[in-house]
């Protein structure tokens, strides 16, 4: 019966060791890079998330909305750190619906801090007639992509506290563009080639450009830095509070270690004299026991 | 068991209630001196896990259930807001959905530990179905609860898993639409799934409830497999019990933490965070990890029919457990075959978790017709045949001996305990 167990061990390696046939196509795997929101102590580069924004506003706003976020939390803590002064003069600069007047008449009227931003599009066959796509809404997309780690590397992201696969993602994607595809890919009108999108055949064009977006406090003007830029704004979009969920994690795990141990050496004593004196264990009233 | 010592309380009042209702001797009589065996290893705190982790299900369900609006158009946007506006939305959300891995894991080792230490066996039957029971209502309960944030694999996996039921002949398409409240997932579905899906923790509850009280009934299993006989065996519930299931319990909620403070989406997939569009089918509609051995059952049989039987037979079969294991014998400690064949059935559980996850074509599928077959034969062939042929080891005869024999050579046997002071 050795043999049942060697045989089933056999094949569960063969299959976890089995080629990687089922692979999504032939989709190339994003480098990893270095967050700073990575890790157990992981915190967004205030610099960094500014700049992100400004990306954002000067390319992606276009074409990509981000209606789950609020102007105000531009200024809340743990997001990119803008004053309320700064906030609410971005917000300004756009224009949402206002209530309706006197007359029933809606009108524009520039943001305020407790408005969304406003999308780009007013219904997606506005986006599909001018576009031929829709442009996905940003918010939460640093969670909603990722790529397939496969057998073992998932297993080693447990520990390794790897949760980036999204930002990774888009970091890769905005730098996949190549300008002709590989030989015998043809691409259909008004699609482009990249390397990293499943399918290679994406409707977006190569958003960003050397120079593109001028940064002020010296960061480099590059395609890769203005990637790596963007995506974690975008983590940031998605995942708000994360400064304050790994904040709070870090106090909730220590204070459940040094509990958890108190409690081992309080079980401890407890069961030392089950375990070693039986003989001084408290009598107690004899417990009837069903016959076996 | 038998054994429940009299709570007399000292308290006026409590003596007064005691005469109208005796709740404080039920508590003494179940978790305080309730005789539990001495030999407990640490897979049997996850009873208490399970309770606790059902507790955290039930409180932070129903605060999320304040700030969740269960409509199409409207339920994605509020679990984001939840995530974004409500205080601390984020961490009720994070530990609901990771909270249900946890249950599910626990409940897995549960079972794994009740099955290697033959704990269905004479005469707690009905305490394993309800067991079975319980792994049902969860099973449905998670399934639901998955499907409420409305994203693409939520819609999805409803619609796949509802498609089930148009296997059946003749009745199946009229039993869909009925399921689904119109001819296609939608907010009907949606809204039927978040009633039930805030009902059934209750049911859970009370199912838990009869668990407990069978438990109680016919007592804890225990690694020897043979009953306490006398108070050498066993230790009182409280404090013995009490320390170990609370320590353990800690730990486990070290792993909880970690998940939820840490990686809190590492268990799940990131196209749910895509809103549901029917026009738009995932490449890959995988349910959550801790469905993905049946998912992998059911996949591995070409009919559909036949698939969705497999699929339901695969639980159902765990009821009948108890007869079909016809060895008298009940810890795999005293029996080297069996436990062999349930370490390779342990292995092809997670095998089949693996395969579920990936799709159905090649390699994939042959292993998974394999494991399939090994799955059922585990239950219909190996332990009926296994109790005939199999030459046990001897039991020890009785729990203390086992446990001294072990351990260290200790000091004078415990003197007989005095009889109850009258």
């Amino acid at each position: 019966m050795v043999i049942a167990r060697t045989l089933a061990l056999a094949a569960v390696l063969a299959a976890f060791t089995a080629p990687a046939r089922a692979q999504e196509h032939d989709t190339a795997t994003p480098p990893m890079n270095k967050w700073s929101f990575a890790g157990p102590f992981g915190k967004y580069d205030r610099g960094q998330l500014q700049r992100g924004f400004k990306v954002y506003r000067e390319v992606c706003q276009v074409c990509h909305g981000l209606k789950l976020v609020a102007f105000r939390t531009l200024a809340e803590p743990g997001g990119p750190g803008f004053t309320i002064a700064q906030a609410t003069a971005i917000a300004a600069e756009y224009q949402v619906p206002a209530e309706p007047d006197d007359q029933g008449e809606v009108k524009p009227r520039p943001a305020r801090l407790a408005d969304y931003f406003p999308p780009p599009f007013p219904n997606e066959q506005a986006a599909r007639a001018r576009y031929n796509a829709v442009p996905p809404d940003l918010s939460v997309i640093a969670k909603a992509r990722g790529y397939e780690r496969g057998f073992p590397r998932w297993v080693g992201d447990m520990f390794t506290q790897y949760q980036e696969q999204g930002v990774d993602y888009i970091t890769a994607l905005l730098q996949g563009y190549q300008d002709s595809p590989p030989a015998g890919v043809t691409l259909p009108p008004g699609n482009f080639y990249n390397k990293y999108f499943p399918g290679h055949a994406i409707a977006m064009p190569p958003p960003l450009t050397d120079q593109r977006v001028e940064y002020t406090d010296g960061a480099p003007m590059t395609v890769e830095q203005y990637a790596k830029d963007i995506s974690a704004f975008l983590m940031w979009t998605a995942e708000p509070h994360l400064e304050a969920r790994k904040r709070i994690g870090m106090q909730v795990v220590i204070f459940l270690i040094v509990l958890s141990g108190l409690l081992y050496f309080t079980k401890k004593k407890v069961w030392h004299e089950v375990k070693l004196h039986p003989e001084k264990l408290t009598p107690r009233p004899p417990t009837e026991y069903p016959r076996t | 068991m038998s054994g429940h010592l009299t709570y007399q309380p000292q308290n006026a009042f409590m003596q007064w209630m005691e005469r109208r209702l005796p709740i404080a001797g039920l508590v003494y009589s179940s978790f305080v001196v309730y005789p539990t065996p001495r030999n407990l290893n640490y897979w049997w705190t996850f009873g208490g896990i399970l309770s606790f982790m059902l507790g955290v299900q039930i409180i932070t369900g129903v605060v999320l259930a304040m700030h969740y609006t269960a409509n199409v158009d409207l339920a994605f946007n509020s679990v984001e807001q939840i995530m974004r506006d409500v205080n601390y939305g984020w961490l009720l959300r994070y530990l609901h959905a990771n909270g249900a891995s946890m249950f599910f894991l626990a409940a897995y080792i549960h079972m794994f530990r009740g099955m290697y230490y033959g704990s269905y066996k004479e005469p707690r039957e009905v305490l394993w179905i309800l067991g079975v029971i319980l792994l049902l209502l969860m099973i449905m309960t998670g399934f639901m609860g998955y499907v409420l944030p409305w994203g693409q694999m939520s819609f999805w996996a409803a619609t796949v898993i509802t498609n089930l039921f148009s296997a059946i002949p003749l009745v199946g398409e009229s039993i869909v639409t009925w399921l689904w409240g119109g001819f296609s997932v939608g907010n009907p579905t949606l809204k039927r799934f978040y009633s039930l899906h805030y009902l059934l923790p209750f049911v859970i509850a009370g199912v838990v409830v009869l668990h407990v009280w069978a438990l109680h009934m016919v007592g804890q299993n225990n690694p020897t497999g043979i009953e306490p006989k006398t108070d050498r065996d066993t230790v009182a519930f409280t404090p013995y019990a009490t320390i170990k299931d609370g320590f353990f319990m800690v730990v486990f909620c070290i792993l909880f933490a970690w998940f939820v403070f840490y990686i809190p989406n590492f268990l799940g997939h990131p196209d749910n965070y895509i809103p549901a569009n029917p026009a738009v089918t995932p490449t890959h509609i995988v349910p959550e990890w801790y469905y993905l051995p049946f998912y992998a059952i059911l996949r591995a049989i070409p009919n559909k029919l036949l698939g969705v039987i497999a699929l339901g037979a695969s639980i159902v079969i765990l009821a009948f457990l108890p007869w079909l294991d016809t060895s008298k014998v009940r810890s795999a400690r005293y029996r080297p075959l069996y436990r062999q064949f349930f370490w390779t059935f342990v292995i092809v559980c997670i095998g089949l978790g693996w395969l579920g996850s990936k799709p159905p074509e090649g390699n994939y599928v042959l292993f998974a017709r394999i494991f399939t077959v090994y799955y059922f034969a585990y239950f219909l062939v190996i332990l009926p045949l296994l109790g005939k042929i199999e030459k046990t080891k001897p039991l020890p005869n009785s729990i203390a001996e086992s446990v001294l024999l072990e351990g260290k050579p200790i000091g004078a046997p415990a003197p007989p305990p005095p009889l109850a002071k009258a």
